[in-house]
């Protein structure tokens, strides 16, 4: 058990997906100008990675591995040259399900996530944190919760970043490091913050 | 054609890739790679190449299919080109230069999500002729490529006092007492750094995001 908390409280925290790994950069700097916009996204992206990362597990073992077909008899095919390909029509379609069902049984819900559900299937927050599963051969426990993880640690992340930028409001900034340029500085600054996590010995 | 293949609107298509709309100073596009890659410069211009040829190559598929992609299921078809130009690539570096492969790691496979690729597909691709597409993918690679190769450089000389591998700083510079910024290597070295080009970048083109 308290291995999962810690592989949890690595992901968030001291490899934090967007501030160690830079994944989901572009979502991150164009939503992040109001609160209410980032921490909608900020669910979205949570609950798709919690769903997507031990799918693409799933596909992976039982699909492409070398030797995954065994099941089907199929014992020397390796198909791990297709995992991008499949990795990504997975997200995609996970992020059009997860749209229709939160569509049906939460209204409320939807008419808050609603636009940025379709987005997220080019959030590289997504595939990225897939792929880490792949690379780093996790096991199916691990990917639920290192999916999680990198979501809460993406949430947490956007959110101080619109807050932060909320403040930013009052202040005098040279004309040409509006927007873009001071964002990325303040986001340097924040990782600097999150990399004192570094040295906790998990 | 009835203009010539380089005339002056197709220049005119490259250079705003590469410094009046930069992909990523200017479009605010691609940021997670230009980061993540540039902490040498050797892994810096293979991402770079990589880029620039998948944007290039599947501007010039989606466009000559342009006509015949139903616009509700695009995104899929255009995800599915630039992932089979993007497994291609992922092939040819795990067999010629593997070490650099390992060490792009996941960053390769993301180029399918960059959204440089996605957002040329869907503001270029999509409504011009194969040529065009091409010139356009091809300047905001190189665009890209600029920007990638100038924090590589910056990075690891500062970083990790070397270049493409060989020891650029001299040795007596560190008898002396210099030491390397390791924070050049770390992620908020590159956030700063990213930050102050796109400063620069945007008081000599004079652009300025509207608050």
């Amino acid at each position: 058990m308290i291995h999962y908390v810690n592989l949890a409280i690595k992901s968030i925290f001291v490899e934090n997906i967007l501030l160690a790994f830079f994944l989901g950069m572009c979502s991150y700097l164009a939503c992040s100008k109001k609160v209410e916009t980032a921490i909608g996204l900020g669910f979205a992206v949570v609950f798709v990675l919690t769903v997507c990362t031990p799918v693409c597990w799933v596909i992976k073992n039982f699909l492409l591995m070398k030797g995954a077909l065994g099941w089907a008899g199929f014992a020397n095919i390796d198909l791990s040259f297709l995992i991008f390909i499949s990795f990504i029509a997975v997200i995609a379609a996970m992020t059009q399900i997860t749209e229709m069902v939160v569509e049906r049984f939460s209204p409320a819900l939807y008419s808050a996530l609603g636009i940025f559900l379709p987005l997220i299937a080019v959030n590289c927050a997504i595939l990225g944190a897939a792929l880490f599963m792949d690379q780093r051969n996790y096991t199916f426990p691990e990917s639920v919760v290192f999916g999680f993880g990198s979501g809460v640690g993406w949430a947490l992340a956007i959110i101080s970043m619109s807050a932060i930028r909320k403040k930013l409001g009052y202040s005098n900034i040279p004309a040409p490091l509006r927007g873009l340029g001071i964002t990325m500085l303040l986001t340097g600054l924040i990782s600097v913050g999150f990399m004192c996590f570094a040295g906790i010995r998990l | 054609m009835s203009e010539t293949l380089l005339s002056k609107k197709n220049r005119k298509i490259i250079k705003d890739g590469l410094w009046d709309a930069n992909p990523i100073t200017f479009q605010v596009l691609g940021i997670c790679s230009s980061l993540a890659v540039t902490t040498q410069l050797k892994t810096s211009i293979v991402m770079a190449l990589g880029l620039t040829f998948v944007t290039a190559m599947s501007n010039v598929v989606i466009s000559l299919m342009r006509n015949f992609i139903p616009s509700k299921i695009r995104i899929i078809v255009q995800l599915t080109v630039v992932s089979a130009l993007v497994i291609s690539i992922d092939q040819i570096l795990k067999a010629y230069v593997y070490d650099v492969s390992k060490q792009l790691s996941v960053f390769v496979g993301l180029i399918i999500t960059n959204c440089i690729v996605m957002g040329r597909l869907e503001a270029f691709a999509m409504s011009n002729p194969p040529w065009k597409s091409f010139l356009d993918g091809l300047g905001n690679g190189l665009g890209y490529s600029c920007v990638l190769i100038i924090l590589g450089i910056i990075r690891e000389i500062l970083g990790s006092g070397t270049l493409l591998g060989y020891h650029v700083i001299p040795q007596t510079w560190y008898a002396a007492g210099y030491v390397n910024n390791g924070m050049m290597v770390l992620a908020p070295g590159a956030f700063f750094l990213l930050g102050c080009i796109i400063w620069i970048q945007r008081s000599i083109s004079g652009y300025s995001e509207v608050k």
